[in-house]
């Protein structure tokens, strides 16, 4: 490197440096009147095409729709990389700097920590992309709602409707950490309630594991009737495709993926992803409503996805909590999140996406959910036309008790 | 690898002149900036993002000890920070301790397994050495997976920040500010202490020549256990500061990447040079903050800069202010 080589760089440099010193001088204004939505998920890894940029997306859709009742709305978008730390610290920045309102918040562990800091600064925060039911357990706040799922839903219909159905041998394959454990818990629980057994589980190490042949293989051994699989994202999909290319399902096997998104059969295919079992609280084709309100959002969507459980939980939770602002006024909502959200609890939800619905005293949402199976290839009439109904669950059975959560706001 | 590390540490020329606390004028002025700022950062800068500069500064410097003046690199720092903040956050939620106890107990363990990894890795040199220590971090991030007081991927959450001797509440973010400054300034201090006392002359004499210093009758491998000792000590301190300032404690922080991230922090500061760490830290934090936005591409960005620098700016940030100026910082 010659010496003019490094006056070049050190003056690029020294203009990058410039153009990174601009945010700090955009000093944000901050109206009174401004409505300050922050959507928070993942942007880049796994889960992006749960939420991601198209979650952001259905909040501005919201926003729009919703129109100006005498206060402005800005939607912003972030992204968490699935890291709790992150989460917690942009959560706090966010709220520190005039955001009224976090959304979405996918990833069970990031959801939690978001909770922490929302309770700390009393702000509004309404999870919709995660699965823990502890928000609404024992780490219920006063400002958190839980939009559309939870593990407790999820392994109630998907558990209890596959025995029902005559999947009564089940065989666990249990990613190896917290939301697994649960997940696994609440599934056999339901499972035996309902007269069925387990014949075994294996755990695998999380992350980490692309290869899930030698669990499939076990789980084959153990002559189960249905494979119940307690994990998300990448993981779920991988081990999908590999039994169907052990011939698992071919033979007869259920696949009961635990956590699966529409999303995910959209990568799957039909051809691997048919006969699979899984749960949501939203499908596109499920009504007149429903089908109206995606066509509608469909072509705003990047790569024009349906709208999914998540992403219309977006448009939902920010329609909601924007009547709850109109109602109370924007200064009001400003102030405490517990009265927003209180606010928030004592209107009835009413929209496209999900119909008719109430937030009940723990932050719980309550809708009915669906049991779906994935098309096969044949039955499919075109692009996203992928599942059919088998089961609804109504809202008032769906969900888990107000009495057995532990949530510390019932009892008071 | 000897001739790696001897990199920035000293210009040829420069005569070490000790002034005020063994600093030398260009070190006080520099010391009286970094002063300046902490004081009026906060007024002008979000006091928690100040903060986590402030003890990934103090994560660089500590690890920079063993790079900078003894040579060692170690590639498994993440699991003295991280372990540090587990063991704080514990202490300070289960416990009940208040945050300065809680920071000592961090410490305390850290410098615990620093004693125990540092006595089976000092053994080997350059590669091996770095691969002994990410393989034992590799088994202290497992550990953090499945142990239960960890909390898995959940991580340690709501931790208090409690109030400083039972007294002042440091819930309020400039209070904890001050406070996470002064435990910052501390930390360099001391680093800065052991550098120049007869101790540290014996590790930079390691650093430069380690059969030498043998065959002048130096027990080189107690001198580098101590050393391994204290770097892992104070990585503990800015873990278990980190984890009370943000109240969570995660895998994040025992992940190897984080390991690779105080290296990249070090060497853009500047291996070897007292400032140079906190420089290198406040850079790629700053990024990472501002930057956050662009998602993905901050890791490009970070690998540019860090393929930049070794290439063209190979003492670093603060080296290369160093060299032009003939000083030593």
């Amino acid at each position: 490197m010659t010496e003019l080589n490094r006056r070049h760089l050190l003056a690029a440099a020294a203009i990058g440096a410039g153009a990174g010193a601009l945010p700090f001088r955009s000093a944000r204004a901050q109206a009174a009147n401004t409505i300050r939505i922050g959507v928070m998920n993942d942007q880049s890894g796994p889960y992006r095409d749960i939420g991601g940029p198209n979650g952001v997306t259905m909040a501005q859709i919201a926003a729009q729709e919703f129109g100006n009742r005498g206060f402005n709305v800005e939607v912003i978008g972030a992204d968490h990389q699935n890291k709790p730390d992150v989460g917690a610290n942009l959560a706090r920045q966010w709220y520190d700097q005039g955001v009224d309102v976090i959304l979405d918040v996918p990833t069970s562990s990031v959801g939690l920590a978001v909770n922490q800091v929302a309770r700390e600064k009393n702000k509004v925060y309404i999870n919709v992309g995660a699965a823990t039911a502890d928000l609404t357990g024992p780490q219920c706040s006063p400002v958190t709602a839980h939009w559309v799922y939870d593990t407790y839903m999820l392994a109630k219909s998907t558990g209890g409707a596959m025995v029902r159905a005559g999947g009564k041998r089940w065989f666990f394959i249990t990613a190896d950490y917290a939301f697994g454990h649960a997940l696994e818990r609440d599934t056999t629980n339901f499972v035996r309630a309902a007269g069925g057994s387990v014949a075994g589980s294996v755990r695998y190490p999380f992350p980490a594991t692309t290869d899930f042949s030698s669990f499939l293989l076990q789980a084959q051994a153990s002559r189960a009737e249905v494979i119940g699989l307690c994990n998300a994202g990448q993981d779920t999909i991988n081990s999908i495709k590999q039994a169907a290319e052990f011939g698992l399902t071919r033979r007869g096997v259920k696949i009961a993926a635990l956590l699966m998104f529409i999303a995910d059969v959209h990568a799957l295919g039909l051809e691997q992803g048919q006969g699979l079992v899984m749960t949501e609280s939203f499908y596109w084709d499920l009504n007149d409503r429903t089908r109206a309100f995606s066509r509608r959002v469909q072509p705003r969507l990047n790569q024009r996805a349906m709208p999914n459980m998540v992403t219309a939980g977006n448009y939902s939770a920010t329609l909601h909590y924007l009547k709850a602002v109109a109602d109370m006024g924007a200064a009001a909502a400003k102030g405490p999140g517990v009265e927003v959200m209180n606010r928030m609890k004592a209107m009835p939800v009413e929209d496209e996406a999900f119909g008719r619905g109430t937030l009940r005293q723990d932050g719980r949402m309550m809708i009915p959910s669906y049991l779906f199976e994935v098309k096969k290839p044949s039955e499919s009439t075109g692009p996203w036309d992928y599942l059919k109904l088998l089961q609804t669950t109504p809202a008032d059975e769906a969900w888990r008790p107000l009495s057995e959560g532990g949530c510390p706001l019932v009892r008071s | 690898m000897a001739s790696e590390t001897t990199v920035g540490a000293m210009p040829a020329g420069v005569h070490e002149s000790h002034g005020v606390w063994g600093f030398t004028k260009a070190q006080l002025t520099a010391l009286v900036l970094l002063v300046a700022f902490l004081a009026i950062g906060p007024f002008f800068l979000y006091p928690v993002f100040l903060m986590k500069l402030l003890c990934f500064a103090l994560f660089a410097c500590a690890f920079n000890l063993l790079i900078g003046y003894v040579g060692l690199l170690s590639f498994g720092h993440a699991a003295y920070f991280g372990m540090g903040g587990y063991i704080a956050g514990h202490a300070a939620k289960v416990w009940g301790l208040t945050p300065e106890l809680a920071i000592v107990a961090g410490a305390i363990v850290a410098g615990f397994q620093g004693w125990v990894f540092g006595w089976i890795a000092i053994r080997r040199q350059g590669i091996y050495f770095a691969m002994i220590t990410l393989a034992l971090a590799q088994m202290i991030y497992f550990l953090c997976v499945q142990a239960p007081f960890t909390g898995g991927e959940d991580g340690i959450q709501a931790i208090p920040r409690g109030s400083l001797f039972g007294s002042i509440s440091l819930s309020n973010d400039m209070a904890m500010y001050w406070f996470v400054a002064a435990v910052f300034l501390f930390g360099f201090l001391m680093i800065h202490r052991i550098i120049h006392s007869p101790y540290g002359q014996v590790l930079k004499a390691i650093r430069e020549n380690e059969p030498r210093a043998t065959s002048l009758g130096y027990r080189t491998d107690d001198y580098k256990l101590v050393a391994f000792i204290l770097s892992a000590t104070l990585a503990g301190v800015a873990g278990a500061t980190k984890s009370l300032v943000f109240g969570i404690a995660t895998l994040t922080d025992v992940h190897w990447s984080m390991s690779g991230e105080v290296v990249l922090m070090t060497l853009v500061g500047g291996l070897g040079t007292v400032f140079g760490p906190v420089v290198g830290a406040a850079v790629i934090v700053t990024m990472q903050n501002y930057l956050a936005e662009m998602g993905a591409w901050v890791t490009v960005i970070q690998g540019g800069i860090f393929v930049t620098v070794v290439l063209a700016f190979r003492r670093g940030i603060v080296g290369e202010i160093a060299n032009v100026f003939r000083v030593k910082l």
